[in-house]
C-alpha cells in the first residue's frame, strides 16, 4: 500500500504545527511550507504530493495565485483550500483557481478525513 | 482486619491527593469551556496528544503564547504610528484571530473579529479600544491555560508508582 504524501501550505506557525500533527496522526507523510511560492518551488524538483492543504492569505504568493500556478504547471494533485474566509464570493474565486475541495478553518481530524475520502486513491481504504 | 502498613497508608494518601487534583482539573477545565474561554478546537488538540506526542498541547499553546506576544507588540507599535497602516494592522489581527481560533481561544477570536471591523472602517479610536480588549482577553486565557498546565504537571508529579500509567488529563 502506498503511503499518502501531503503538503501543508500556511504562513501561520501554529497552524503549521497543528496541521502537521493532524496528518501525522493519520499516518500521512507530510511537508510544511510557509507560502504559495514555496509550494510552487517544492514541485520544481519533481516532488509529488497526493494532497495539498492550501491556505488562502499568505505573503509573497497567496493561495489563489499558487493554486493557479500549480495547475498551469500541470500538477494534478488534490488541492484542498483551507481558509477562514466564509464569503461565497471569496470561496468561489478560490475554487475557480483550481481547488478540488474547500474546508473552513480551523482544521479538525473530521474535516481532514472528509478531504481524504474525496481523493481517488487506491491506498485510502484505511481511513474510516 | 488487614494491618495498615506505613507504606500502604502513604500510598493511599498520595492516591487520594491525585484523585483530588484530577477532580480539580476536570472542574476547572469544564469552567473554562462553560465561560467561553475555550471552545471545541481545544479538545481537538487534546485528541492529538498520545504516548508518542505526550506534550503536544503544551507545545502548541506555548508556541501560541510566543507568537501572540510578538503580534501584540507589533500591533501596539503599528497603532502608535503617526500615519497608521490599517492594512498592516488588519493583516496582523487576522493572523492573531487565526491562531487563537486554531487553539480554541474563543473569546480572543471574537474580539479579533470586532477589531477587524474597526480596521476596515479606519476607526483609530475603535482600534485602540479593541487593542486593549484583545490584550485583556489574551492575558486572561493565558493565565487560565497556565493554571491548567500546572495542575496537569502536579498530577504527573504525584504518581504513586513512576512506572504506572497515569492518564494525562490533557489527553482526551
Amino acid at each position: 500500500m502506498n503511503k499518502l504524501r501531503a503538503l501543508v501550505v500556511d504562513d501561520n506557525i501554529i497552524n503549521q504545527m497543528i496541521h502537521h500533527r493532524l496528518l501525522d496522526n493519520l499516518g500521512i507523510e507530510n511537508q510544511v511550507v510557509g507560502n504559495g511560492k514555496e509550494a510552487v518551488d517544492v514541485h520544481s524538483s519533481g516532488t509529488y504530493f497526493d494532497v495539498i492543504l492550501m491556505d488562502m492569505d499568505m505573503p509573497i504568493m497567496n493561495g489563489i495565485e499558487a493554486t493557479k500556478k500549480l495547475r498551469e504547471m500541470g500538477i494534478r494533485s488534490f488541492i484542498a483550500g483551507v481558509t477562514t474566509r466564509a464569503l461565497e464570493q471569496e470561496k468561489g474565486e478560490f475554487m475557480e483557481a483550481g481547488l478540488d475541495d474547500y474546508q473552513e478553518k480551523p482544521l479538525t481530524t473530521a474535516k481532514l478525513l472528509s478531504i481524504l475520502h474525496k481523493i481517488n486513491h487506491s491506498g485510502i481504504h484505511n481511513f474510516s | 482486619m488487614r494491618p495498615v502498613s506505613e507504606k500502604g497508608a502513604k500510598e493511599k494518601a498520595t492516591m487520594d491527593a491525585v484523585a483530588q487534583l484530577q477532580r480539580q482539573l476536570v472542574d476547572y477545565t469544564a469552567s473554562l469551556f462553560h465561560e467561553g474561554y475555550l471552545d471545541d478546537q481545544f479538545n481537538q488538540l487534546r485528541q492529538l496528544q498520545d504516548e508518542s506526542n505526550p506534550d503536544f498541547v503544551v507545545e502548541v499553546v506555548t508556541l501560541y503564547f510566543e507568537d501572540s506576544e510578538r503580534l501584540l507588540n507589533e500591533l501596539t507599535k503599528a497603532l502608535q504610528q503617526q500615519s497608521i497602516d490599517f492594512k498592516k494592522v488588519d493583516a496582523q489581527v487576522h493572523q492573531f484571530k487565526g491562531s487563537s481560533s486554531s487553539i480554541g481561544a474563543q473569546r480572543v477570536q471574537k474580539v479579533c473579529i470586532a477589531f477587524r471591523n474597526c480596521c476596515e472602517e479606519q476607526n483609530i479610536e475603535g482600534c485602540n479600544i479593541f487593542l486593549q480588549q484583545v490584550k485583556h482577553e489574551y492575558t486572561l486565557v493565558k493565565s487560565k491555560l497556565e493554571t491548567l498546565f500546572k495542575l496537569d504537571q502536579q498530577i504527573l508529579a504525584a504518581r504513586v508508582d513512576p512506572g504506572s500509567h497515569v492518564i494525562r488529563f490533557l489527553q482526551a
